[in-house]
C-alpha cells in the first residue's frame, strides 16, 4: 500500500469519491462556521473597529493562494519525475481555484485598506508580489489552454511551473528591494511560535484556514476527476469516430 | 557553434525587419512618451531611466517570436536538434545571436533617446552599463518563452504573457540601478543584483530552454 497507488486513475477516483462527501462537509462546516464566529461572535477591534473582521476571509485566501501554487510545483515534478497523468490533471485542476484564491485576496485586501490605509491600492512588496503571483497564474492557465496535445501541455506547463516558481520568489525579494513596506507583518509566526493577534480572533482564524485548506483540497479533487471523466470521454469519442 | 552564431546573425542581418525593427520601435516609443506625459523636461528628465528600460524590454519582447518560429517552420530546427551540438548549446548560440542583434543595439542607442528624455548628466553611464548587464537576460528569458510556444499557431500573445511576468526582477533591478545613478546616489547594489540575475538566467535557463524545446519537438 503506497501512496504512488492513486497515481492510477480508476484508483483515483475511487479514492476521490470516497473522500469527497467528508471534505465537503468538513470543508462547509469549517468555513461557514469560521466566517459566523469571525463575523458575528468576536468583538471589534479597538482601532480598527468592525473592518478588522475581514481578516478571516483575508488571510486564509492568501494561504492558499500560494499553497496551491507550491501544490502545483510538487505535482509538476511528480509528471516530469514520474509521468503519472492524475499528477499532471491534479495541477491543471489546481491552477484556476490558486488564481481565485489570489483574485480574493487581493479584493479582501484592497477593500480593507480603503479605510485602513486609506488607499485601495499602494505599490507595496507583499501587494505587488501577489499581482505578480496572479499574472504567473494566468500565463501557466493560458498555456494549458493553449497546447492542443495534452501530453506536451502537461509537460510544458510543468517546466513553466518549475521555472515561474524561481521567478515568483526572485520577484518577491525583488520587490521587497524596490519599495518599502506598507503592509503589517505576518501576525501568526509559524517559526517563532509567538504571535500577535489575541485568542478571540486566533481561534475562529484558525477554523477558517483549515476550512479554506479544506476547500482547496475538495476543489483540487473535484476538478481532477472532472478532467480524468473529460479524458475518457475524449479517448471513448475518438475510438467512436475511428471505428465508424 | 560559430558556423551557428554567423547563420543566425547573417539571417537575422538580411532576412529584412529583425535588425533595425527593434531599435525603430524603441525609438518610436520613446519619442510617444512626451506625448504622452508633456514636454516638461523635470519630468521627463525624472522618468527617462525608467522608459528607456521598459521601451528596451519592449523592443526585445518584439523580436522574440521569430526567435524559434521561422525555424520550426522550415524544418532547420529539427536539424539542428539532431545535429552533434547539444539542445542547449544550440539555443545559447540563438540567444546570444538575438543579443547581438536587439540587445547590444538598444545598449548603444539608449544614450541617443536618453537626450531626447533629457536624462540627468550622470545617469548616461549607469544607463549604458545597466542595460549592458540586463539585456542578456532579457534575451535569455526570452529564448525560454519562445521555447515553450514554439508549436503554438498565433502564440505572440500567449509569449508576452509568459516572458513579462519573468521579466519583472531584471526591470526591478536595472531600472533601479539606472535610476540611482541618473539620481547621483551608489547604484552598486542593484547593478550587482542585476548581474547576478544575469548571470543565473545564462548558467541555467539554456537547460529549461532545451528540455521545453524537446518536448515540443517530439
Amino acid at each position: 500500500m503506497s501512496l504512488w497507488e492513486y497515481a492510477n486513475p480508476v484508483k483515483f477516483l475511487r479514492l476521490s469519491e470516497r473522500v469527497l462527501p467528508v471534505l465537503w462537509a468538513g470543508a462547509g462546516i469549517c468555513v461557514v462556521g469560521g466566517l459566523l464566529w469571525g463575523f458575528f461572535a468576536t468583538p471589534d477591534d479597538y482601532r480598527q473597529g468592525s473592518t478588522v473582521k475581514i481578516i478571516f476571509l483575508h488571510v486564509p485566501s492568501a494561504l492558499m493562494a500560494i499553497n496551491a501554487w507550491f501544490m502545483m510545483l510538487v505535482a509538476s515534478l511528480i509528471w516530469l519525475v514520474r509521468r503519472h497523468h492524475v499528477s499532471a490533471l491534479a495541477a491543471r485542476a489546481a491552477a484556476p481555484v490558486g488564481a481565485v484564491m489570489t483574485v480574493i485576496a487581493l479584493a479582501t485586501g484592497a477593500i480593507w485598506g480603503q479605510p485602513m490605509w486609506g488607499t485601495w491600492w499602494a505599490w507595496d512588496p507583499r501587494l505587488t508580489a501577489f499581482l505578480i503571483l496572479f499574472l504567473f497564474y494566468l500565463g501557466y492557465i493560458a498555456l494549458w489552454e493553449a497546447i492542443e496535445d495534452p501530453d506536451t501541455a502537461a509537460d510544458l506547463t510543468s517546466v513553466l511551473c518549475l521555472v515561474g516558481s524561481v521567478f515568483a520568489v526572485l520577484s518577491r525579494y525583488a520587490v521587497q528591494f524596490w519599495n518599502q513596506g506598507l503592509h503589517q507583518g505576518t501576525s501568526v509566526p509559524v517559526a517563532t511560535g509567538e504571535r500577535t493577534v489575541s485568542d478571540v480572533f486566533f481561534v475562529p482564524l484558525v477554523i477558517c484556514m483549515l476550512g479554506f485548506g479544506l476547500l482547496f483540497l475538495a476543489l483540487v479533487l473535484y476538478r481532477t476527476g472532472t478532467e480524468i471523466r473529460l479524458r475518457r470521454t475524449r479517448a471513448l469519442l475518438a475510438r467512436g469516430a475511428r471505428s465508424a | 557553434m560559430r558556423a551557428l552564431l554567423i547563420r543566425e546573425l547573417r539571417l537575422a542581418l538580411r532576412a529584412g525587419g529583425g535588425f533595425g525593427l527593434g531599435l525603430a520601435f524603441f525609438l518610436i516609443l520613446t519619442v510617444l512618451v512626451p506625448f504622452s506625459v508633456g514636454p516638461a523636461t523635470t519630468l521627463l528628465g525624472t522618468i527617462a531611466p525608467g522608459v528607456l528600460w521598459i521601451g528596451a524590454l519592449l523592443a526585445c519582447l518584439l523580436s522574440l517570436d521569430r526567435m524559434l518560429a521561422l525555424d520550426f517552420e522550415d524544418g532547420s530546427l529539427d536539424a539542428l536538434a539532431t545535429a552533434p551540438l547539444p539542445m542547449e548549446g544550440t539555443l545559447v548560440v540563438k540567444a546570444l545571436a538575438h543579443w547581438l542583434t536587439t540587445g547590444l543595439p538598444l545598449v548603444v542607442a539608449a544614450p541617443a533617446l536618453g537626450v531626447l528624455l533629457s536624462l540627468p548628466a550622470p545617469g548616461y553611464g549607469w544607463l549604458v552599463i545597466s542595460l549592458l548587464f540586463g539585456t542578456p537576460a532579457l534575451s535569455m528569458i526570452g529564448m525560454f518563452g519562445a521555447a515553450l510556444t514554439v508549436g503554438i499557431k498565433r502564440g505572440g500573445l500567449l509569449l508576452s504573457l509568459l516572458v513579462l511576468p519573468l521579466y519583472i526582477p531584471t526591470l526591478i533591478f536595472g531600472a533601479d540601478a539606472a535610476r540611482r545613478g541618473a539620481a547621483g546616489l551608489d547604484p552598486t547594489t542593484p547593478l550587482l543584483m542585476l548581474a547576478g540575475v544575469s548571470f543565473g538566467t545564462i548558467a541555467l535557463l539554456p537547460f529549461a530552454s532545451a528540455a521545453a524545446l524537446r518536448m515540443n519537438l517530439r
